[in-house]
């Protein structure tokens, strides 16, 4: 076990990055993730890893496609308008089948909304991101220490899968410090012999493009990517079940919502009501099986969210209609009370939410 | 005697706002009148307007951005700011911004503050933050901060801490890097800083001891 530190959330994905081999940093400065940024600026150049402060989003998104394209690990961050500034990126980055990491560390919008914590780019992050179809392995870290690991996962399933995993986190996550141990991640060796890297004349050019000319043949490009896509479903979904086994009521929150949402069950327990929660670690793929499986046993659901509720849709779909899922939210930058929560929870008890 | 100004710099998340606030309380226990001046212009989120309430209860003026705690990312500073360093009738603490970048708003102040002579300017030194680790990347931070601010430190204060999580040997095995800080910077370690807790069970191992309540959670 390595030594404790204690570290900003931000901080903690830019060190985890480092440990797992990113010495590749494009980004562009917007509260509330600018340590990340800070952090790299720092760090890279006495590692001799490139720490640039792009122009603009649009072009560190595009810087990362150029770095993707040699098969070097490299990644960008930024907040939720700038997330969308990098959206035609992030498609080309699918359209190009490359792996990179891209965080969002998410504030109030829509617009240029406000820098306080949000979790209202879950469909932005979860249903593409960009045009054309595609998706992006996300993942909804929950402690600083999690910031931490599931970085250094997200590179992995991105070189895996060679496609974009996004950390979607909030500003709270970003900011809040908290003790962490972080160690040298072991890389594992993927196939890069897709990359471009010079043929040294000794093998075929590599092509890294996302324009097709033939739509018979795009359209097989489009299959191919949601067979793996399929795979990755069976096979990569991460939750957290927390006083599932006797539970009447299932909470379902991520990230920050979470830690909140726990709170909120330990005062209802004390109460002695049945109540547990399904934190889902990939919003993509959601932990569909786990929801379908739990509404067999419970009676409703509640979707804790901080935004106008938008992962309670993919609730919904999971359970099949066959089960109520009740809101608890605030927007535009403003966080649940546990004491919200429990009086959500109190109503689901008495069978009153729908 | 106490100096008149008391400003807290250093790197960011160091603890300078808990530190800051806990400091500005004891001077008013001692019944002086206290201002306590929020310059962080970079910090989004967990600041001294956090304290606001708490401050206010104690009647303690607090000086901060009009912006503090809202959607507005903008690093301005009000007017009445000068008041820290103009109203001589009145002790002020200085909550600085996090390293260089955040104590360039300490420059504009620094000549009513070097002409007045009446400061204690303390660097607040975390080892358990992941850029300080050592003391030579602690002097590194220091001398960025002299250079942004166009003020010298007088002091060292050890913060060292892991959050709600800190224990009394995490602060003592911290005590060898904080002496050779002092040594470095010939500079005197004028407090160790912990939460009340653990400052209790120090009690007799370190000197200068200077117990804090830390500043409230959300999560």
């Amino acid at each position: 076990m390595a030594e404790k530190v204690l570290m900003k959330g931000n901080e903690a994905i830019a060190e985890a990055a480092i440990l797992a081999g990113c010495r590749h940093y494009f980004g562009y400065l917007i509260t509330p993730q600018t340590e990340i940024a800070a952090y790299m600026a720092k760090k890279m150049p006495k590692i001799g890893g490139c720490f640039l402060q792009a122009e603009s989003e649009v072009a560190a998104i595009n810087m990362v496609y150029g770095v993707a394209s040699t098969g070097k690990r490299v990644m960008t961050s930024s907040s939720s308008p700038g997330i969308s500034l990098k959206s035609e990126g992030l498609s080309y980055l699918a359209g190009s089948d490359l792996p990179a990491l891209v965080v969002n560390v998410q504030r109030g919008g829509p617009g240029l909304g406000g820098i306080q914590p949000s979790q209202s780019d879950y469909f932005q992050a979860t249903k593409g991101g960009g045009h054309g179809d595609f998706k992006m392995i996300v993942l909804a870290p929950s402690s600083v220490q999690e910031m931490a690991s599931l970085t250094v996962k997200g590179f992995d399933l991105a070189d895996k899968y060679r496609m974009t995993s996004m950390i979607l986190a909030d500003g709270t996550m970003g900011q809040m410090m908290e003790p962490v141990s972080l160690e040298e991640a072991a890389v594992a060796d993927y196939d890069k012999s897709w990359a471009v890297t010079g043929t040294k004349c000794e093998r075929e050019h590599n092509i890294i493009n996302s324009l097709s000319l033939v739509p018979e043949e795009l359209e097989q490009l489009n299959f191919k990517r949601y067979e793996k896509y399929k795979t990755i479903e069976e096979n990569e979904v991460m939750y957290e079940e927390y006083m599932m086994e006797d539970a009447d009521i299932c909470v379902s929150a991520f990230g920050i919502a979470a830690r909140v949402a726990k709170n909120a069950i330990a005062m209802a327990r004390a109460e002695g009501i049945k109540v547990g929660m399904i934190r889902p670690i990939t919003l993509w793929p959601f932990p569909v099986k786990a929801f379908k499986a739990a509404a067999e046993k419970v009676n409703s659901f509640i979707s804790v969210e901080l935004s106008m509720g938008q992962m309670i849709e993919d609730i919904r779909a999971s359970v099949e209609y066959n089960k109520p899922v009740t809101l608890c939210n605030r927007a535009g930058g403003m966080i649940p009370s546990p004491e919200q929560v429990l009086e959500v929870i109190r109503e689901a008890n008495k069978g009153g939410n729908k | 005697m106490k100096k008149r100004i008391t400003l807290f710099a250093g790197h960011y998340g160091s603890g300078k706002t808990n530190i800051a606030v806990n400091y500005a309380i004891h001077l008013k226990d001692m019944s002086l009148p206290v201002v306590i001046a929020d310059l962080d212009i970079v910090n989004p989120y967990f600041r001294t307007k956090d304290s606001e309430e708490e401050l206010k209860e104690k009647g303690i003026e607090l000086l901060c951005s009009e912006f503090a705690g809202t959607n507005l990312d903008i690093p301005a500073l009000p007017q009445t700011m000068y008041r820290a360093v103009q109203d001589k009738g009145t002790y002020a603490v200085m909550d600085i911004g996090g390293d260089d970048v955040g104590s360039v708003a300490l420059g504009r102040f620094a000549p009513f503050i070097k002409e007045e002579n009446n400061y204690e300017m303390i660097f607040v030194a975390n080892f358990y933050r992941p850029l300080t680790r050592t003391a030579e990347d602690a002097l590194e931070i220091m001398r960025e901060i002299e250079a942004a601010s166009h003020l010298e430190f007088t002091a060292i204060a050890n913060n060292s801490n892991l959050g709600e999580d800190t224990t009394a040997e995490d602060v003592l095995s911290t005590l060898c890097e904080i002496e050779k800080l002092s040594k470095l910077s010939s500079l005197p370690v004028i407090m160790t800083a912990a939460k009340k807790e653990v400052c209790a069970l120090l009690e007799g191992k370190i000197d200068n001891l200077f117990p804090l309540n830390l500043q409230s959670k959300i999560i």
